[in-house]
């Protein structure tokens, strides 16, 4: 796979020192502490965080030196609407789900639909980390090493038709367990959807975990997309359902507020949001905020899957 | 002698929301985004200040008791205190004091539009708050405070049109103050509601 490394961004560019520093002084805690020992050695997974441990490849094209996010706040803050709609619900709410028998349906235009279980996807895809960027609609940002594998891979097994132009992803629906759909907050269950080439792109991945252990509850599990390049809520937790399809699908959010929430919801800091700017995030553990990059700083990978398109249209 | 002490301790009382939330800050247990948290609470706390300073007049109204008036004020104060905090954190910690961007918000978010408007009508009411701008204005000072009630509905306003999905916290608030506003301008509501409970 060929992925080059974008020559725009350089690491000060990414960590400002004086942001650095200054995050510091916000640091008092022992949870900081453990935040530091992590930046220290950004490549050790660091096991034992009560997750099973999974095998994998070190990530060596996306690492670039920035500094990851803490195990611990990518693990309590957490918009997962299934479990309550504040960002602190999921982390306890989201144990109650039961991620262990785990199937995921294929279906749609391909040639081989039919239901795979999790122990046969994750034996079929070998594992790779992946140090990513993710840029949450709210102007608030993480770097999360995933552990997974490419979406293509998957895609490819299920051999789409000619008239397979895009992919919807479907979220586990499932009330006993998943106590915020007992509420019509948003339309049940979670819909996502990319267009074909975007679902093919070597950046989409499906993560099975993070810091190296399988994914938290909180966090998505047992399997997610990740699709870095675009707001956080295009990746779609606890997937049970694929399906190809001709026509766009309808994601949950565009239902509710279509006007806020479009199909391409690339990160995008010229496009605001009708009710705030996009230009500027605050990098979660941050006390400054940074500027927010054109598709979440993968441009170079991903740009030209948009030629041509008027974005400020297809937002 | 008890008396005098009610209010001192009701005024102490009244830090201790904001005194907890920053003692909070400060051992870093307001998760992972705590800028996000003394925004949000600030904002929560206005507005539950605000629906206790509306509550004073109906709970005068039920009860005969002179104290609801006596307290109205510091209330009321209370009020401009969590907005001032409130404020100061979406100019510092959104925005860095970047007043193009402030501007911009100001006009192209109604939200944003809607809170600063409620601020700055607030203004006037905290400044005529003491008893010699009460002499001096007289009568007109009764008007110029009905404001209250604009602000109250712009500040319920705000929170609505900010949440993404889940409306439930701004409905509560909403529904206070509409009850608030019934029994105000509605005054035969009080007295059933005051027969019914005798």
């Amino acid at each position: 796979m060929l992925i080059k490394k974008p020559q725009d961004i350089s690491s000060s560019e990414i960590t400002e020192q004086a942001i650095y520093l200054d995050r510091r002084k916000f640091m008092t805690s022992s949870i900081g502490l453990t935040a530091a020992a992590t930046l220290l050695s950004p490549h050790t997974s660091v096991a034992g965080y009560g997750g099973k441990t999974l095998k994998f490849t070190e990530d060596k094209i996306f690492d670039r030196k920035e500094e990851l996010t803490s195990f611990d706040k990518i693990s309590n803050y957490n918009n997962y609407y299934e479990f309550g709609t504040d960002k602190y619900s999921p982390a306890k709410n989201a144990q109650a789900l039961t991620t262990d028998p785990w199937s995921v349906q294929i279906g749609g235009e391909v040639e081989k639909p039919g239901t795979l279980h999790l122990e046969d996807i994750l034996k079929q895809n070998p594992l790779e980390e992946r140090i990513y960027r993710l840029r949450c609609v709210e102007r608030w940002s993480m770097v999360i090493p995933w552990i997974g594998f490419p979406l293509a891979n998957l895609i490819k097994q299920a051999k789409p038709t000619s008239k397979a132009k895009y992919v919807q992803f479907e979220t586990l629906e499932r009330p006993s367990e998943m106590m915020g759909q007992k509420r019509n907050v948003l339309p049940w269950p979670y819909i996502e959807g990319l267009r074909m080439d975007e679902a093919m792109n070597p950046l989409t991945i499906i993560a099975v975990g993070l810091y190296g252990e399988v994914l938290p509850k909180q966090n998505g599990a047992p399997l997610r997309l990740v699709v870095p390049w675009k707001y956080g809520f295009k990746s779609i937790k606890s997937i049970v359902k694929i399906t190809f399809a001709e026509k766009e699908p309808v994601s949950s959010w565009t239902k509710v507020a279509p006007n806020e929430y479009g199909f391409y919801s690339n990160v995008n800091p010229e496009v605001d949001h009708p009710r705030w700017s996009q230009r500027k995030e605050r990098r979660i553990g941050d006390f400054l905020k940074r500027k927010t990059l054109s598709f979440n700083g993968y441009a170079e990978q991903v740009a030209s899957l948009y030629t041509g398109m008027d974005l400020k249209k297809y937002f | 002698m008890m008396s005098k002490l009610i209010k001192p301790l009701i005024f102490l009382l009244c830090l201790v929301p904001l005194i907890l939330l920053f003692r909070s800050f400060y051992l870093d247990e307001l998760g992972a985004n705590p800028f996000e948290v003394l925004t949000r609470s600030s904002g929560e706390w206005t507005l539950r200040f605000l629906l206790l300073t509306l509550a004073m007049t109906p709970l005068r109204q039920l009860t005969g008791s002179a104290w609801p008036l006596r307290l109205r004020r510091m209330f009321g104060l209370f009020v401009f205190f969590h907005v001032c905090v409130h404020l100061l954190t979406y100019l510092w910690l959104d925005h860095f004091f970047d007043w193009d961007e402030i501007v911009t918000d100001i006009i192209k978010r109604p939200y944003i539009t809607f809170g600063m408007l409620a601020f700055t009508l607030l203004l006037p009411l905290a400044l005529t708050s003491t008893k010699k701008m009460m002499k001096r204005l007289g009568k007109r000072w009764k008007s110029l405070h009905k404001l209250v009630y604009v602000i109250a509905i712009l500040g319920v306003l705000h929170f609505i049109l900010l949440v993404k999905a889940d409306l439930r916290e701004p409905i509560i608030y909403a529904f206070i103050l509409l009850v608030l506003l019934l029994v105000r301008f509605k005054p035969a509501l009080l007295h059933k509601i005051r027969y019914a409970t005798q």
